[in-house]
């Protein structure tokens, strides 16, 4: 079975991120790369489901700039069999990079597309939702357990208050949530291998998808920092503040 | 991530990495944050190394990284030196047990063994399922292995073994153990198994540095051993001395990481303990420390990458290798004292991990060539003139 694994690469979640000046992107210079969480647990259970098969292909797939190819060698390094690198410099709304993907799968033709449920920087949760409309296939999104069966696949979503199980028909869209797996790290053989794989790069242009952005960042801003915590004398006290200045009973 | 664990990349030197070198650093970094931190003080406090460790290093592909074939990675000079560098950000003994295996056991076999014995013992070698020592040191040989008193006798067409050998990592751990001993021609090195008739090993306890690795004494009173147990191509103590060359490399980097660790734990403690009011961190004689040892890691980096990129190019001498570990290490035990002392009492409990990078940086300054003996050999390269022979 064929999988394609849509990759982002985002900043480590540790990393400190800094608003700019001008309120509009953030600070790149001192951010450590690495791949979305939520892709490294798609890429976990594509590798999975080939291992079960004993066949199969495991195909990264990534709309970004040239050095997302460092996320790309790690998929390869974990076991991940070949990558395209869709070229574009610019930033994207999703539903470009849904439609430049959506080119991708044409071409490679996939029985399954996993890929994270959301991205950790812009949390827009909708690129796996709108790639599974345009290509008018099954979707299950935030998976907690997948099982495939010749060519039936059984889906475990975590939703509001309890799990839900969808099952349906190959090919579809299924997007990750964190219980899902506990990605492998690469190994160094591995890393040695990734060396040698087929990391394809397509200039977005050529695929014929209007990249123009139709949604504008007005301003970012960091949380409001927390205040710290005051100590209180009693209960009592503690009652009456919650009612008087928390307003919370 | 845990502060020990975190970067500290002040001149921006992840730019001159392959991918490859941070991809090796990355994953070993992550091994270590997840398998290692966990358990490392109780292995530390009970005098024990965690055998459990040994197949998920495998899996990884720690042992024999930088060689090739024989089911190695074949990882270059540079990335090898950051899994060194990983490792020892954990504990000094882990990146002990992983440099005897690597750079010493398996060195040994690849550079001077029969085709025979690589095919034998390497691949199983890489996969943790055989563990080597490196039998040197005696009990009063150190620093002058020349010396030594282990002899091998022709008896036939093998060998009789005698001696005694000390201080040697994962003596009782091993499945085998490379023995260098006196010949009438010279040195050679043997390849002596477990359970050989009068081999026998134990080890030292009451270590109050390296607690997490297993030190041991070997044992052989009338060892008998094949001449297929010895390594063809070991002849004289250039041969041991090439394997040390190799894990003195490691520790260069691997000092680096121990003081890391330290710092970076300094720093945060710093920053939040408050005496007088303020964050000891505010103080100028605190910054003085601090500012100290990011000064002297940024520059046992720098010439850990140097003597990275003359490994991979060829050109490496053991005279850079000997400035390497006398420097890193010497200013990585500095670093560890002067962290401790910034965190005060704290400095002195487990539930920091200063003191124990402090305690086990005694024997990385010890072993290997004593600080003194790398000076030593410097200073013979320099003048020409050799102080110590
Ligand atoms: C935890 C641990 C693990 C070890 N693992 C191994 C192992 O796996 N295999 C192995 O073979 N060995 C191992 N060793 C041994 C180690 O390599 C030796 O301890 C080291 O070489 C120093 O030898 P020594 O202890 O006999 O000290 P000595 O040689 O007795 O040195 C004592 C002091 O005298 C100084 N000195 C010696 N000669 C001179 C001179 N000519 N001029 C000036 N000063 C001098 C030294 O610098 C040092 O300060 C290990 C040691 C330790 C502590």
């Amino acid at each position: 079975m064929k999988i394609l694994v849509p990759t982002k690469r985002v900043p480590d979640p540790a990393t400190n991120i800094q608003v700019l000046p001008d309120g509009l992107g953030i600070a790149t210079e001192n951010v450590k790369w690495v791949i979305n969480p939520f892709d490294e647990i798609a890429i976990e259970e594509a590798l999975r489901i080939k291992e079960r098969l004993g066949t199969g292909e495991v195909v990264l797939a990534a709309v970004g700039q040239k050095s997302w190819q460092e996320q790309l060698r790690t998929g390869l390094a974990m076991g991940a069999d070949r990558a395209i690198l869709v070229l574009n410099e610019k930033a994207l709304d999703s539903i470009a990079v849904a439609s430049l993907l959506a080119k991708i799968v044409a071409d490679e033709k996939p029985e399954l597309i996993i890929m994270g449920k959301q991205a950790i920087d812009d949390d827009s949760n909708q690129i796996g939702q709108m790639l599974a409309e345009m290509l008018g296939w099954p979707q299950a999104t935030f998976a907690s357990k997948v099982e495939i069966k010749e060519r039936r696949c059984t889906v475990v979503r975590e939703v509001d208050g309890g799990l839900e199980t969808l099952a349906f028909a190959l090919p579809a869209v299924i997007t990750t949530d964190l219980r899902l797996n506990e990605p492998r790290y690469a190994s160094l053989p591995g890393i040695m291998k990734a060396r040698k794989k087929e990391l394809k790069e397509v200039p977005a242009e050529s695929l014929g998808v209007e990249l123009t952005p139709r949604l504008k960042v007005r301003a970012l801003r960091p949380p409001s920092k927390r205040q710290a915590g005051r100590k209180v004398s009693s209960v009592a006290e503690l009652v009456n503040l919650l009612h008087s200045e928390a307003k919370l009973i | 991530m845990t502060p020990a664990l975190r970067d500290l990349d002040y001149f921006g030197l992840d730019e001159l990495l392959a991918p490859e070198d941070k991809m090796s650093r990355d994953a070993v970094r992550q091994f270590v944050e997840k398998h290692v931190m966990p358990r490392i003080e109780h292995n530390f406090a009970t005098e024990s190394f965690a055998l459990t460790l040994v197949p998920a290093m495998a899996e990884l592909g720690i042992f024999g990284a930088n060689l090739k074939g024989y089911g190695c990675a074949g990882m270059n000079g540079i990335a090898y030196g950051l899994i060194m560098q990983e490792l020892e950000a954990g504990d000094s003994g882990l990146r002990s047990f992983a440099s005897v295996q690597s750079a010493l056991s398996m060195h040994a076999i690849y550079a001077f063994g029969a085709e025979e014995q690589k095919r034998r013992f390497l691949p199983e070698m890489a996969q943790g399922k055989i563990l080597g020592c490196f039998g040197l040191t005696e009990p009063d040989h150190g620093s002058d292995p020349a010396g030594m008193e282990t002899r091998a006798r022709r008896d036939g067409d093998g060998w009789v073994l005698n001696g005694t050998k000390r201080w040697i990592t994962n003596g009782t751990l091993a499945d085998v153990a490379i023995v260098w001993a006196r010949v009438d021609e010279g040195i050679a090195g043997f390849l002596v198994e477990k359970g050989k008739p009068g081999f026998s090993a134990r080890d030292i306890k009451g270590k109050f540095s390296m607690r997490a690795s297993v030190t041991s004494e070997l044992i052989f009173e009338d060892v008998r051993l094949t001449d297929g147990e010895r390594l063809p191509q070991a002849r004289g103590l250039r041969a041991p001395l090439a394997c040390l060359n190799e894990a003195r490399y490691g520790i260069a980097w691997g000092a680096v990481g121990a003081a890391r660790a330290c710092y970076n734990c300094a720093l945060d403690y710093a920053k939040s303990r408050r005496q007088f009011a303020r964050p000891i961190g505010g103080y100028q004689l605190v910054q003085a420390k601090l500012v100290g040892m990011l000064t002297e890691i940024t520059k046992a980096q720098l010439v850990c990458l140097r003597l990275g990129q003359l490994k991979n190019a060829g050109k490496l001498r053991a005279e850079q290798v000997s400035f390497a570990k006398r420097n890193n290490v010497s200013e990585a035990l500095k670093i560890a004292r002067s962290a401790r002392d910034i965190l005060g009492a704290n400095g002195i409990v487990n539930e920091y991990p200063v003191i124990r990078h402090m305690l086990n940086l005694e024997t990385v300054n010890t072993y290997e060539g004593t600080y003194d003996i790398h000076t030593l050999i410097l200073g013979r390269d320099i003048t020409g003139l050799a102080a110590f022979e």
